[in-house]
């Protein structure tokens, strides 16, 4: 028996998913207050849309194109948004301060060098894209796709939805305009928050859909109590 | 693929010879120490104005970070001001409930006998018309109004700094909070000293260089430049300063918390 993750990996992990729920729920629940995203400085019901959802909304004034209006949740959504984001932003600091110094980082998510190279990436996806059952040695070590979506999620996805949530804030951006000057206007902030939540729920259909492919309760297992038998992967 | 990577002691398994009674003493301080150390925090914080209203219940913690957090970043900051150009076609007026009878009466006498009254902990309270209001010096930004649900625009503001009106009426050094009501009774809401007398917050009567059209506020709006839209109430008759929220409704600050909304919308 050997242990797949540190303490510190498994409670960082399920703070996370906890908070990304409610994230993930609080966040959809105030954007139906208005399903219509805009590109630039400012957008409204009066102006045009880069895109909308196809979606009624939670207000009876935008022009959703539904003859109903869905209950109003934006209140205790804002406040769990806001209070999920700064669990979040506290377990990740946490997360990345300890992995650096532990060792998790260069030891568990840096790829070999060797990996890196276009034959063994190529080997690896196409080994992924037959959907083979993943080698014994996965079960103690992330392969290297793993090793690059995690660095994606962990050191550019969260850093950019918490960068485009910030851009959002007026007083956040009074101090530093930059922060949403950069991105091309609060609007666009909005808009790119949108998107980098959809890339995180892709990652989230991904990441589970392949836990269950290499044997989800074991995975599970590994990710609950930290131990893992390599000899039953994949059963 | 990669190499399984070598099994670190630190990643067997601890066995119970490994709490020790020294790492159980040292947990114990380390979370007394904690639980004083947020104690302090928290003493510190409410001194220095950093706990909001809406302290209370589930989401208070949340709410109390953001609040304290942006108090010290922004206490001073100005909000983004933009160019003329860059003013919306379209400033969206957004719903409004039906304006009540006080309302419609004071529309009909164009708005001759609109009063905003001052009181609270000022050295003389006091009450304004519109044409009072409108004799000292009008200042104007060009600002960005963002409602909760996601919608802005952009549009230029004139009026008079309320931090002006303040001074006129001698507010009490120990003043905390300026209390401000609409016409509707159901709307008032609060903000800080810090954004009471911040050069953005301004008593406003005008709009894209005309009047300030009703279903922006007018005839007279406190527009709170870096809070949310639903803080710069429409159509305010009355403001009055205090040190203590408690009194006001049900003591969270304002209508939004009672209607489940943060009282501090500053982002």
């Amino acid at each position: 028996m050997a242990t797949r993750h540190s303490v510190l990996v498994r409670v960082t992990h399920w703070i996370t998913t906890l908070c990304f729920f409610a994230l993930l729920v609080s966040g959809i629940e105030i954007v139906i207050s208005h399903p219509r995203f805009y590109w630039g400085e400012t957008g409204n019901d009066l102006t045009p849309t880069l895109f909308k959802l196809p979606i009624p909304a939670s207000r009876n004034f935008v022009p959703s194109g539904y003859g109903y209006v869905l209950p109003d949740q934006n209140g205790w959504s804002r406040y769990l948004h806001f209070q999920s984001a700064w669990l979040l932003v506290f377990t990740g600091l946490l997360y990345v301060i300890f992995s650096l110094l532990n060792g998790h980082l260069r030891r568990d998510l840096l790829p070999h060098g060797a990996d890196l190279s276009w034959r063994a990436l190529s080997r690896s996806i196409a080994s992924h894209l037959r959907f083979e059952q993943p080698s014994a040695a996965e079960a103690s070590s992330y392969n290297v796709l793993q090793r690059l979506s995690y660095l994606f999620v962990i050191f550019v996805l969260f850093p950019f939805v918490i960068w485009t949530g910030l851009a959002m804030s007026p007083a956040f951006v009074s101090a530093v305009p930059a922060a949403v000057n950069i991105l091309g206007g609060q609007q666009s902030a909005r808009t790119l928050h949108f998107f980098v939540s959809v890339a995180l729920v892709l990652f989230l259909l991904v990441h589970v859909g392949m836990v269950w492919f290499a044997g989800f309760r074991s995975r599970m297992r590994a990710m609950i109590t930290g131990r893992v038998t390599a000899s039953k992967e994949g059963a | 693929m990669s190499e399984p990577s070598k099994l670190e002691p630190s990643k067997l398994e601890p066995s119970p010879r490994n709490l020790s009674r020294r790492k159980l003493i040292t947990t114990g301080l380390a979370a007394t120490a904690g639980v004083a150390g947020l104690g302090v925090a928290a003493r510190i914080a409410q001194k220095y104005g950093l706990i909001p209203p809406d302290r209370g219940g589930f989401y208070g913690l949340g709410e109390t970070l953001t609040y304290a957090s942006q108090r010290l970043l922004t206490r001073h900051s100005l909000a983004r001001e933009f160019s003329r150009s860059q003013i919306s076609q379209t400033p969206f007026p957004n719903e409004m409930p039906p304006l009540n009878d006080a309302f419609k009466s004071l529309q009909a006498g164009g708005f001759a006998d609109w009063r905003l009254s001052v009181s609270g902990m000022v050295g003389r309270p006091a009450s304004f018309s519109l044409a009072q209001l409108k004799s000292y010096p009008s200042h104007s930004q060009i600002t960005m109004v963002q409602c909760e649900e996601g919608w802005s625009y952009i549009a230029e503001w004139n009026g008079v700094p309320l931090s002006q009106i303040l001074q006129a009426v001698e507010v009490h050094p120990q003043a905390r909070y300026v209390v401000y009501f609409s016409i509707d009774p159901d709307w008032w809401e609060s903000i800080d000293m810090a954004d009471a007398l911040h050069p953005q917050t301004f008593l406003t009567y005008g709009m894209n260089g005309g009047e300030l059209p009703v279903g922006n506020g007018g005839p007279l709006r406190l527009r709170v430049a870096r809070q949310l839209g639903y803080k710069s109430v429409k159509f305010i008759t009355h403001l009055t300063v205090t040190d203590n929220l408690k009194t006001f409704g049900k003591g969270l600050g304002s209508s939004a918390p009672e209607g489940g909304y943060a009282w501090y919308a500053g982002i």
